[in-house]
């Protein structure tokens, strides 16, 4: 007897300090469905999830299971009404067993000598959906397919009715991938239903029967997957037929900067996150990244700046091999970066203003002299940054976590930009910001552009990527799906590329 | 229902900075007031004779200022330490350490050389015994992972014990007879004092330029400001190219140093000769953590948050004689004062609001 | 010779018990994720007061109750200043250990001197006391002792074998994925401070009512900061604290054994400390990782977005 036949979120909005999450979102699911919830990042589709699991709270709408309307105040309450929830990163400990975790997860666990009560219970559910673990290791020795699998197990055991999966194969190998939809497709027949979060157009093709296309926090389109293709879907998920509306002045290329030459790198779980990736940017040329974010864009940018390890292949500026040496070193050789994560590692959060405005050229002459910070100099090049890159600020004696988001970036992007590094890596680098602020940054970029500079640009958008590049690559899993020249007409087909169902290699 | 919220405040200025510390301390002080009375002391009167004998009369300040010296020198040094994240709690052992090569230099050459030359030598080989003594735990932490609260204390047990070690063995003083001791430091090794006071004021001029020299290095050099970066945010000393370890390194050096020359200031100037390790630190290397958070970590202020502690410590000496409270009384101050600063700091950083 | 062995080996039980106690203690606070550095301050107070009490109702085990009361609530602020106000908690701890040994001192002050009429006796389990050897060892002792190694044991159920434990390990591991099952982090840290805190007074407990029966400020004589350390050698682990606890037991006995053979009382007296260190360092190689500490041990706690 399932406790959830049918669900529905109504009218559901939500949204963080004025900028809209969801807006008006309508979803509806019943029993042995599996429904795709497609978006790129910051789309929308972890923040309706998160309502519904109870995380957070919708500033309006409604959510009704089998036409009751029911309020969902906490994980605990959305476990109550039968919703289990696998995040994209796992709630799991680490060190602790496979049993012990389940443990923690399960609410009816029993007090005493949990882990042997509880381990029938578990064997059970392991064997009827016919997938194994083994309770007694520990969960970092296992594989991400693995760890994912306990994730499911707790929330079954919980009596989830409606699985809700965010980004699931973002971490699992093909083969992996595979096993899970076998085990998806069996709970589906068992009556379950399963929210199916993705940016990947083949899976949602493959195992979904419904597709719901948010973009920007609103419903784009939905369609049932038989009934559609991936074309229409990608033309949703991307929202335009792609326009080529390039503004800027055509310059010829100057001398080669940078050459990327088959470099393999790994992410931080050890898993293979650059394959083989070759390119190279030369003096006045913009080279854009396209992709949805955690295809490898992070790691190769960090592989160029020195902060990665790259296993295999050579990096090179204007000739000189810069493969794994020191990021200061390659700071010096004319690489400046501003970084994915700002507030994490782009600057010194209860420092000043001015500080900051130098963090990584502290120690060069122009700022100091033998030992001592010019603090004259420094100053008056911070001023000079506010002014030119429109940052508010109260003044520059103020610590620079007082700023808002958008001023910190405007900041960290002036300070890289103003060195005239001879390849400056950006990273998303107009994400978050205000009309005026990402405008003026891209003017600024096309400056660089002009005045000789080399870009490296990972962008997730797409109007940027357009605008601001000579030359584009489309990375999806570590790999390059499509590297062109920005007026080739095979880039109308960049949302399949971005979506893995394309290549162009 | 009233819900708190609370959330972070965006503008911390100077003055708000300044006024929570003070109110903070006031605080303090009315829950010490409250102890007093509950032990049958009139709080207002112990408070202020507390303050009255250390600030008082000529020769409260007097006192206040030679208690003062260590206190600012080794505060000074922590707040290098702390601001880089490294919690030295082994200034104890640090001070001590540098009081024993200082001992040492004096007790070797100090017959044979003149004021001028064997001062200076005693300073500096008490900032290289406090620098090694610093650098040990440094070393244990960057390469062992070893958490410095536990290595730093353990070394400060050892180092007391090794003193006492030396003073009832080889260091033997021949003419010392009931306490243990080294002979008395020959007459050049010992530090001239302001006449009519103990101030020896060598090391306060020493004590004085280092504070104002580590102000200059943490706001003002290279080195400076990447110690401020790295303690701030490790990721952002990465980016930015920046060596964490040589960075925790030297900044123990300098701690453990600064700890390392009031050792020897409290040798050559009060005592004279080395003695019992607890005759010597006296607690200096925990009074003086508090002295620094005072200070908020910036080592100019440590003058006067150091000002401050002695002048808790001498009038606290002065109301235990006169009103009989117990040694303790000092101690119970300082806990106070220091749970009252971290409250003060919560409220200075987060703002509060009745919905 | 026998004799001597016998009684080295008896007051090595007896200068583990403090140990133990104060070491499970903490081991069970650090596991939750917090850091204590106060338990030489609360071992202080549990001191005074035990012996307070006792002295003025000629009842030990109400002295104890009153000494492991006192020790929760002198805790609270420092669990108050690192879960509530997320402070730095090594600067709460150093504040908890001052103001518990000075709260100590004042309280004491007019104790000194002042031996119990009724103290705590040792207890003699019957039968088992009267094996040769072993019965004089480890069946004659204080209650301390056998209450230490009980409550080592419990300690050690408790973390791991209920839901309780999984939940306080959790806790110490992964603040955030914890919270997402629903369980009240805080509260779990706020438990385990104070539980930690009763245990660190019951060690002050057995110092002044059980081994050395009178108060004189001081008396814990750096033992809480030893705790702190055995909670690393014992890596978390209740259990392995019996072993640890009572090995630095043996070292601080072992000072006064080998005294009459003429090695410096100073260099013996250095023995627990350094052993502390050089066993640190061994630990540090095998175990590199150190994959024993709780992941997020003296990382304060921010709530999510609720």
């Amino acid at each position: 007897m399932r406790k959830i036949k049918n669900l529905e979120m109504k009218n559901i909005s939500k949204s963080f300090q004025g900028i809209f999450a969801n807006k008006n979102l309508n979803l509806s699911i019943k029993s042995g469905e599996i429904l795709g919830l497609l978006g790129e990042n910051g789309a929308g589709k972890t923040t309706l999830m998160n309502i519904l699991y109870g995380l957070y709270q919708p500033d309006s709408g409604e959510i009704r299971i089998n036409d009751k309307k029911i309020k969902i105040n906490s994980p605990l309450a959305s476990i109550e009404h039968g919703i289990g929830m696998v995040h994209q990163h796992f709630m799991l400990i680490q060190n602790h067993s496979v049993i012990e975790n389940i443990a923690l997860g399960y609410k009816d666990t029993p007090f005493f000598f949990p882990k042997i009560k509880i381990k029938e219970k578990v064997l059970d559910f392991s064997e009827k959906f016919n997938f194994p673990v083994n309770l007694s290791k520990k969960v970092w020795q296992l594989s991400a397919g693995e760890q994912q699998r306990i994730e499911i197990i707790k929330a079954l055991l919980n009596g989830a009715d409606l699985l809700i999966l965010d980004e699931p194969t973002s971490v699992l190998t093909s083969q992996e991938a595979k096993e899970l939809f076998s085990i998806l497709n069996d709970m589906k027949k068992q009556g379950h239903m399963i929210i199916f979060i993705s940016h990947k157009l083949d899976e949602i093709m493959d195992i979904c029967d419904r597709v719901m296309v948010l973009r920007k926090g609103e419903i784009i389109g939905s369609a049932e997957t038989d009934k559609t293709d991936k074309k229409s879907l990608a033309r949703m998920m991307i929202g335009k037929e792609v326009i080529f509306n390039i503004k800027k002045e055509k310059i010829p290329k100057g001398e080669k900067v940078l050459n990327v030459d088959n470099i393999n790198a790994f992410d931080d779980k050890g898993l293979p996150a650059l394959k083989n990736i070759s390119f190279s940017i030369h003096e006045n040329e913009i080279f854009g990244i396209a992709g949805v974010a955690g295809n490898g864009q992070k790691e190769l940018a960090e592989a160029i700046t020195g902060i990665r390890r790259i296993s295999s292949g050579k990096v090179t500026i204007k000739g000189k091999d810069i493969t794994n040496i020191s990021p200061r070193k390659i700071f010096d050789k004319g690489v400046s970066h501003v970084p994915e994560e700002r507030i994490k590692f782009g600057i010194a959060p209860g420092l000043f203003l001015y500080d900051n405005a130098i963090l990584k050229q502290h120690h060069l002459d122009k700022y100091s002299k033998k030992s001592f910070l010019q603090y004259d100099k420094i100053k008056a090049h911070t001023k000079a940054l506010i002014d030119k890159f429109n940052v508010s600020a109260p003044s520059i004696n103020t610590e620079i976590r007082n700023l808002s988001g958008g001023n910190i970036q405007k900041l960290i992007l002036g300070r890289e930009i103003s060195e005239e590094p001879s390849l400056l890596v950006a990273s998303h680098p107009t994400y978050g910001l205000d009309v005026g602020a990402t405008q003026y940054l891209r003017e600024q970029l096309l400056e660089r552009r002009k005045l000789g500079g080399a870009i490296l640009l990972f962008s997730e958008d797409l109007d940027e990527i357009f605008e601001l590049c000579d030359k584009i690559a489309i990375i999806f899993e570590g790999k390059f799906t499509g590297i062109m020249d920005a007026d080739d007409k095979r880039l109308s087909d960049i949302g399949l590329m971005m979506a893995g169902s394309l290549e162009y290699v | 229902m009233y819900r708190l919220k609370v959330t972070n405040r965006d503008n911390i200025t100077k003055t708000r900075s300044f006024m929570t510390n003070v109110f903070s301390l006031g605080a303090g002080l009315v829950a010490i007031g409250i102890l007093f009375a509950i032990n049958k002391v009139n709080p207002f009167f112990a408070i202020s004779e507390i303050f009255a004998n250390s600030f008082g009369t000529m020769y409260g300040i007097k006192e206040t200022i030679t208690k003062a010296i260590p206190l600012i020198l080794i505060g000074t040094g922590l707040t290098f330490a702390f601001r880089a994240k490294f919690w030295n709690i082994g200034a104890e052992g640090q001070m001590l350490m540098g009081a024993i090569f200082g001992s040492w230099t004096a007790l070797t050459f100090g017959e044979f050389l003149p004021g001028f030359i064997i001062i200076p030598m005693m300073f500096i080989a008490g900032f290289i015994g406090g620098g090694i003594w610093g650098i040990i735990p440094a070393i244990l932490k960057i390469k062992y992972s070893i958490n410095e609260v536990i290595s730093t204390l353990m070394l400060n047990y050892i180092c007391a014990e090794f003193i006492t070690m030396l003073i009832v063995g080889p260091w033997k003083g021949a003419e010392r007879f009931g306490f243990p001791g080294t002979n008395d430091l020959p007459g050049s090794a010992v530090l001239n004092v302001i006449p009519g006071s103990r101030i020896h004021y060598v090391t306060l001029i020493i004590t004085i330029l280092f504070a104002s020299i580590l102000c200059v290095v943490v706001y003002k050099t290279k080195f400076g400001y990447e110690v401020r970066v790295v303690g701030e945010n490790p990721d952002a000393g990465k980016y930015a190219g920046i060596n964490f370890f040589r960075t925790t390194l030297m900044v123990m050096v300098i701690s453990g140093g600064a700890a390392g020359l009031a050792g020897v200031g409290e040798i050559a100037g009060i005592h004279h000769y080395l003695g019992h390790p607890a005759s010597i630190s006296s607690g200096y290397g925990f009074t003086a953590i508090i002295v620094a958070w005072l200070a908020k970590l910036n080592p100019l202020y440590t003058i006067i948050s150091g000002l401050f502690f002695a002048g808790i410590l001498v009038g606290g000496d002065a109301i235990q004689i006169s009103l009989g409270l117990p040694a303790a009384t000092v101690q119970i101050v300082n806990g106070m004062l220091l749970v009252f600063l971290i409250m003060g700091d919560f409220f200075l950083k987060n703002r509060i609001r009745i919905q | 010779m026998e004799d001597i062995i016998i009684s080295v080996l008896q007051r090595t039980m007896i200068a583990g018990t403090p140990l133990l106690l104060a070491t499970v203690g903490e081991i069970i606070c650090e596991r939750s994720g917090i850091l204590n550095l106060g338990v030489e301050g609360v071992m202080s107070i549990g001191a005074v007061v035990a012996f307070i009490v006792t002295f003025l109702t000629g009842q030990p085990w109400l002295g104890v109750a009153a000494a492991i009361v006192a020790g929760m609530i002198i805790s609270l602020v420092h669990a108050f200043a690192s879960i509530t106000l997320q402070a730095n908690q090594v600067v709460s701890g150093l504040a908890l250990t001052m103001l518990g040994l000075g709260l100590s001192g004042m309280l004491g002050k007019p104790y000194i001197g002042k031996p119990l009429a009724i103290k705590m006796n040792s207890f003699a389990v019957p039968f088992l006391a009267d094996i040769p050897y072993l019965g004089k060892i480890f069946f004659d002792q204080s209650p301390f002792f056998f209450l230490a190694i009980i409550l080592a044991l419990v300690a050690w159920f408790f973390l791991e074998r209920t839901q309780f434990g999984i939940k306080v390990r959790s806790t110490g591991e992964n603040p955030t994925a914890t919270e997402t099952h629903g369980v009240n982090v805080s509260l779990i840290k706020y438990t385990c401070v104070l539980i930690g805190g009763g245990f660190s007074a019951l060690a002050g407990a057995h110092l002044s009512i059980s081994y050395s029966k009178s108060w004189i400020e001081g008396m814990t004589a750096g033992r809480g900061w030893i705790a702190i350390a055995l909670t690393i050698f014992a890596l978390w682990n209740p259990g392995k604290a019996i072993f640890a606890s009572f090995l630095f037991g043996g070292i601080f006995v072992l000072q006064y054994l080998l005294q009459p053979l003429g090695i410096s009382p100073n260099f013996l007296a250095m023995l627990p400390y350094a052993t502390t260190l050089i066993v640190l360092l061994i630990i540090s190689f095998k175990d590199p990782k150190k994959l024993n500490a709780p992941a997020k041990l003296g990382e304060p706690y921010k709530r999510g977005e609720r």
